[in-house]
Formats: structure tokens, C-alpha cells, sequence
């Protein structure tokens, strides 16, 4: 630990404090619009504690609301979260080898603590890297998500607030770097169109899953490389 | 929301990430299917934010919604800090609302 905390770039707990803020807001904002979608709060908590995965909750809270079952959510959630088994795959020597190691660092695998760590290589400043973003994105998520469940259900509607447009806006500023490639942007166009016109003619929350199809707008762009 | 909902949702995360980690040194996912895994969180996310952005209960939203997504969305382009894309994106469809906007 000693030896973690020595490794430290001041830079790196500069951007990763700016980056744990921002994943506080985004907690907040979550504990504003589940509590308003009228999750129960110890569910809410345990969502948070236990799942720690902001677009997986988000999607969960937005189908349960919308009408979905449980099992749309549940599934839904783990698509959104499959990703984490290859990010695991890419990062696993940077988490650690030991089994502590590797049974906590897995709980706090999320997109941009893997992102921040690998722009850090894979030495001892891209370890550090991971834990201090890890556990301080783990801490402002968590304690976002109660100070959001305490505003939201403070005021009578929060949609006065704006809360439901900075979620979509939060999740589009998340996925902005990985739609710079090109390859991602016509997936999401497609995505965009399948969901759309899914929506007035399908049951809520389904049209979201649909938007998994946008997938094959892939197709001819990641067979040219294999050849 | 249920109590397995979210325990089922959680031990399937915890499981999918405790996996990679530990598949680290036993197999090699080519890049192709790395590749297809990634497209489709993206895919999926990306639907989410058009459907959260623009519908409700299966029709328009109105205008206050898009607008602050939209604002959100200009910000974020232009790299403005993600706390305030995000403040930006609220305050835009609040002050909309608040002008009697919906």
C-alpha cells in the first residue's frame, strides 16, 4: 500500500479527482432519477454497492420504469456489461496477480478506470492508476447516489430539474471517445434507427434491446481486417 | 425494481468482470470478437440515449428534453468539462420548463 501510494503521479490524482466529481454528479443524477422512477431506496443502495456499473443501472432503472419486466432489465444489464470480461482480459496483469488482488480490483472494473489506467501503460503507474481511480470512483458513485436519492426525493418533480436530460447527455459525453471511430459511429447511427422506430411499436424497454442490432451495421468493416 | 433483479444483475456483472481477470492468462479472445463485444455495449448505450433523449412512454418526449440533451451533447464535443455538460444539459431543459416549455 506504502508503495502504491508512493507511485502516485500528482497529475494522475488531479484528472482522476475530476473524473471521480464527475462520476459523483452522474451518481447523483441517478439516485435522482431512480428514486423518481420509484425505486425503493435500499434497492437503489444495494444497486449501487453491488452492481456499480452506471449504464447497466441506468438501462435496469430505465426499463423496470418503463414498464419492462425484470428479466429485460436483468438482461439488458449484463449486455451492456459483457465488455468488462474482455476489458478484464485486456487489464488483468495491471489489476494484480494475487487472489485479493484480483477478487476486489474485479468489483471495481469499470470503462473509465480501465481507460485512465491504460493511457498510464502497464507499469506501476498504470496499478496505481487503476486502484486510485477504482476506489475513489467507487466512493463518489456511492456517496453520489445517496446525495441524489436525498435531492431527488426532496423536490415534488425533478423532470423541473433537468435531471432527465443530463442522464442521456451524461451517458453521450461517456460514449463520445468510442464513437470517434468510424466503425462505432455506424453502429450507433443504426442502433439509433432500429431503437426509434422500435419505440412506438414495441413494449417499453424492449426498442433499447433491439438497438443491440445495430451491430451488423459492423459487418463488412471488421471482416476487411482479418484477410 | 426487485430484490433479484438486482442481486441477479450484480453477481452477473461481478461474475463477467472476475472472469476476465481471471481468463487473463488461459485464453486469447481474437480481436474480431473483442471488437463485436464493444460494438454492441456501444450499440445498446447508444440506443439507450436516443430513446431516454427524445421518447416517453413510447412517444415524444417534447422539446425541453432534446434541447438540454442536445446542449449537453454540443458541450461535450467541444470538451467542455464533463461536470458541466452534464449541469448544462439540466439547466437548459429546467430554464425551457421554467418558460413554460415542455
Amino acid at each position: 500500500m506504502r508503495s502504491l501510494y508512493r507511485t502516485l503521479d500528482r497529475d494522475d490524482v488531479r484528472d482522476a479527482a475530476a473524473l471521480a466529481a464527475a462520476i459523483g454528479v452522474v451518481g447523483a443524477s441517478f439516485g435522482a432519477l431512480a428514486t423518481a422512477a420509484g425505486v425503493r431506496p435500499e434497492l437503489i443502495v444495494a444497486m449501487s454497492l453491488l452492481v456499480f456499473a452506471g449504464g447497466s443501472q441506468f438501462l435496469a432503472v430505465t426499463v423496470v420504469a418503463a414498464g419492462g419486466g425484470g428479466v429485460a432489465a436483468v438482461v439488458g444489464g449484463i449486455l451492456i456489461n459483457a465488455r468488462h470480461l474482455p476489458f478484464g482480459l485486456a487489464i488483468g496483469d495491471t489489476v494484480g496477480r494475487g487472489p485479493l488482488a484480483r477478487l476486489v480490483g474485479a468489483h471495481l472494473l469499470i470503462d473509465e478506470a480501465v481507460a485512465f489506467a491504460r493511457a498510464r501503460g502497464s507499469g506501476p503507474r498504470a496499478r496505481a492508476a487503476y486502484w486510485l481511480c477504482g476506489g475513489s470512483f467507487f466512493v463518489c458513485w456511492n456517496a453520489g447516489t445517496a446525495l441524489g436519492m436525498l435531492g431527488g426525493a426532496a423536490v415534488p418533480d425533478p423532470a423541473a430539474f433537468g435531471v432527465d436530460a443530463a442522464f442521456p447527455a451524461a451517458l453521450l459525453a461517456l460514449l463520445l471517445p468510442a464513437l470517434r471511430d468510424a466503425d462505432a459511429r455506424r453502429v450507433g447511427l443504426a442502433a439509433v434507427a432500429v431503437a426509434l422506430l422500435a419505440t412506438p411499436v414495441l413494449p417499453p424497454g424492449l426498442p433499447v434491446l433491439l438497438g443491440v442490432l445495430g451491430v451488423l451495421a459492423a459487418g463488412r468493416a471488421t471482416r476487411r481486417p482479418a484477410r | 425494481m426487485s430484490w433479484p433483479t438486482v442481486l441477479v444483475l450484480a453477481a452477473g456483472t461481478y461474475l463477467l468482470r472476475l472472469a476476465g481477470l481471471l481468463l487473463r492468462d488461459r485464453i486469447r479472445l481474437s480481436d474480431a470478437v473483442q471488437r463485436r463485444l464493444d460494438l454492441a455495449a456501444t450499440a445498446l448505450l447508444v440506443a439507450l440515449v436516443a430513446v431516454a433523449a427524445l421518447t416517453e412512454g413510447g412517444g415524444f418526449a417534447g422539446w425541453a428534453r432534446p434541447a438540454g440533451v442536445a446542449v449537453g451533447a454540443i458541450a461535450a464535443w467541444r470538451r467542455v468539462p464533463f461536470v458541466l455538460v452534464v449541469v448544462l444539459a439540466a439547466g437548459t431543459a429546467a430554464g425551457l420548463r421554467a418558460l413554460g416549455v415542455r
